[in-house]
């Protein structure tokens, strides 16, 4: 189903490297770059016993491995600020994502890159939280009213939260899809399930079998794919790491009924065992399978995907791929809004004035 | 092979097509472009730097192009692009170059974490290197250019000075000196025989333009330095050239601040800019001619 990449080929079995030309390892570092996923192809690499990496290439790798725990170190301070921040509310605060790795230890923690932290609070505690983070120095994003009303009124999370001395970003959510989504979980049950972290009695985690669904809604909802194999690589060392816990898949499929997002733990089991070769049971397998959509919307669904979870370079695209990207775009966007939201939405982003993605004027170095 | 031995078709085709594999010090980066300010401005800036051949490793793939829209032709602009990615938003069509000496610059001080790195000028005597940090518009490059065309010092970088994690040696680029505005004729008065690039006006910085590294600073690129002065340099008009000594710990702050990477070396860049200022003396220094700034770098390195 898949065409393989050569990121994905070593990623699946790291010896194989042994055979790379200089060329070929001059496409793998620019694919695994790409993907944010250097860091990651260096652990894969070292914990397979492959030292063997010639040394321009090498290079790259370390500096990455070494990114990656500089900001692993950075995440738990900022953890630790952000929780002496909320102190007084007593509020339980849920770590998600990359922050949830590096603080419950899970190896998705580990060559990962991070670019904020992500927390979910209740939603009827969002006012509080939102003001006591400004008084501490977080200061709102996005301050046209559109945005503002697009972030409060329709989606899961407040408008990004900047820290006006440490740059940090920081995603308050309420929930993990949109407010405006189709099939939407009760957050009510992701808190309640949430369990406290070991020797940190204020932070919590989702339960695992949540954590991998999360990881899943978030990778097959998202409409920015240009990290789409780091996020599977990310659920794959999730999944892999509950290999051994019998209790876990039966779990993982009630739970995704009960959230209803059985629809995203398909795609996410299926593109996470045949990209990544992730050892899932058979039977879970199949299970899921019934969740499938109808045969031609599957294998078109297949034939988008395989493309979308390809690195992100030149060397990995075919002619399909920019379409395939762009149909991902609009699905994501389908399934975030009801059409007549959907539509308004769009419009409006295209009539504005400056773009939606904010690009520096040239570096110059200097003007940091 | 270096550029120079290139025929000019040769050259333009390779920026067109697989792409142009250029070595500078450390960095090796693959350079795509179809436009011929680019190429002119390659021809002329990296005439002295090897190439390396197709299948050799690159540290950095990128390209100076016009973009896939309709500024294509309308209002040309250029986009610079990270192996595909554009970081930056593109720029008015004539600034090919400087855009690719920026880019250039960007890729080495966002990636190159295997040095410590520092916004500063560096030029050096044999094993023996200043290193003038300052932020944009103290007149560093111009002080830097001054010193490597005329001032008998061998340039190692006009933005970046790279110190090794491990060594704390200083490594060199030998890549162009930008000059903006002003320096540019300053720059021409002082040393005529320095060779500049087309001069291009209305930038985010005014008029920009490079100069040609020297020949002595790309035959030894591969040559480390210790830093044996740190000068913090500024331009004050009508001044005259005077060096004042800096508290360690006052140099210490500003090559801190200076720094693109610091907080990516945790304790071990404490500890490698410490040990930098300790073994070093540093300075203050006011200019304003460039000739009698010249003069005055000549007794700092006579002197001790």
């Amino acid at each position: 189903m898949i065409r393989a990449s050569l990121l994905v080929e070593v990623m699946r079995q790291p010896p194989r490297s042994a055979a790379l030309r200089e060329r070929d390892w001059d496409v793998l570092v620019r694919q695994a770059r790409r993907t944010g996923l250097l860091a990651r192809l260096a652990h894969a690499l070292s914990s397979q016993g492959v030292h063997e990496v010639p040394v321009a290439s090498r290079r790259h790798l370390d500096v990455a491995v070494r990114l990656s725990s500089v900001q692993r170190q950075e995440v738990r301070r900022e953890v630790a600020l952000l929780q002496h921040a909320l102190r007084p509310l007593d509020v339980p605060i849920v770590l998600m994502k990359g922050a949830a790795y590096v603080m419950a230890g899970s190896p998705a923690a580990e060559g990962r890159l991070f670019s904020d932290l992500d927390i979910l609070v209740p939603r009827h505690r969002l006012a509080e939280v939102e003001a006591l983070l400004m008084a501490r120095g977080w200061a709102t994003t996005h301050l046209s009213a559109y945005d503002q009303r697009y972030y409060r009124e329709w989606m899961h999370e407040l408008p990004p939260m900047v820290h006006i001395h440490r740059n940090t970003v920081l995603d308050v959510h309420h929930n993990i899809l949109p407010q405006t989504a189709r099939d939407r979980p009760d957050a009510a049950l992701l808190l309640e399930a949430s369990r406290p972290i070991d020797g940190e009695p204020a932070l919590r985690v989702l339960a695992p079998a949540d954590l991998v669904l999360h990881s899943m809604s978030h990778l097959f909802h998202n409409d920015d794919l240009g990290h789409a194999l780091r996020d599977l690589s990310d659920l794959d060392l999730l999944l892999r790491d509950r290999l051994h816990d019998g209790d876990f898949w039966p779990a993982l499929l009630d739970r995704a009924e009960q959230l209803r997002l059985t629809r995203p733990l398909r795609y996410g089991l299926r593109y996470s065992h045949a990209v990544l070769a992730t050892p899932i049971p058979a039977h879970v397998l199949r299970h899921a399978d019934r969740w499938a959509p109808s045969r031609p919307v599957a294998s078109c669904m297949d034939a988008l995907w395989s493309r979308a979870l390809s690195p992100r370079h030149a060397s990995c695209d075919d002619l399909l791929s920019p379409l395939a990207r762009g149909a991902l775009w609009v699905r994501a966007h389908w399934l975030r809004m009801p059409p007549p939201l959907l539509v308004r939405h769009l419009a409006t982003k295209a009539l504005r004035a400056h773009p939606p993605r904010q690009r520096r004027t040239p570096p110059a170095a200097a003007d940091r | 092979m270096i550029v120079a031995d290139l025929p000019a078709a040769r050259l333009r085709e390779r920026l067109r097509a697989g792409g142009l594999r250029l070595r500078t010090g450390p960095v090796v980066s693959c350079i795509r472009s179809p436009l011929e300010d680019v190429a002119a401005g390659v021809a002329l800036h990296y005439a002295r730097h090897p190439v390396v051949d197709e299948g050799t490793f690159a540290d950095f793939h990128v390209s100076v192009e016009r973009p896939a829209s309709l500024r294509r032709w309308w209002r040309p602009q250029v986009v610079f692009r990270f192996d595909g990615d554009a970081p930056f938003a593109p720029l008015a069509g004539d600034q090919g170059f400087p855009m690719l000496e920026w880019g250039l610059n960007w890729c080495v001080s966002v990636h190159c974490h295997d040095y410590l790195i520092v916004h500063a000028a560096a030029v050096a005597r044999g094993e023996h290197a200043v290193v003038m940090p300052a932020p944009s518009g103290s007149g560093k490059s111009t002080l830097c250019a001054a010193l490597v065309y005329g001032g008998g010092w061998r340039l190692m970088s006009d933005e970046l000075a790279l110190f090794d994690r491990s060594s704390g040696c200083l490594h060199s680029l030998a890549r162009p000196v930008s000059l903006k505005n002003g320096s540019i004729d300053a720059l021409s008065r002082f040393a005529p025989s320095a060779r500049m690039g087309q001069v291009v006006h209305e930038t985010v910085k005014g008029s920009v333009t490079h100069v040609q590294p020297p020949e002595d600073a790309v035959s030894a690129v591969d040559r480390p330095a210790h830093a044996r002065w740190i000068v913090m340099p500024q331009y004050r008009a009508g001044c005259r050239a005077e060096l004042r000594p800096l508290p360690r710990a006052q140099a210490f702050m500003r090559l801190v601040g200076n720094a693109f990477n610091y907080h990516v070396h945790a304790a071990l860049g404490f500890e490698l800019i410490a040990d930098v200022v300790s073994a070093a003396q540093c300075f203050e220094f006011v200019y304003s001619d460039l000739e009698q700034a010249c003069r005055v770098f000549d007794r700092l390195h006579d002197s001790s």
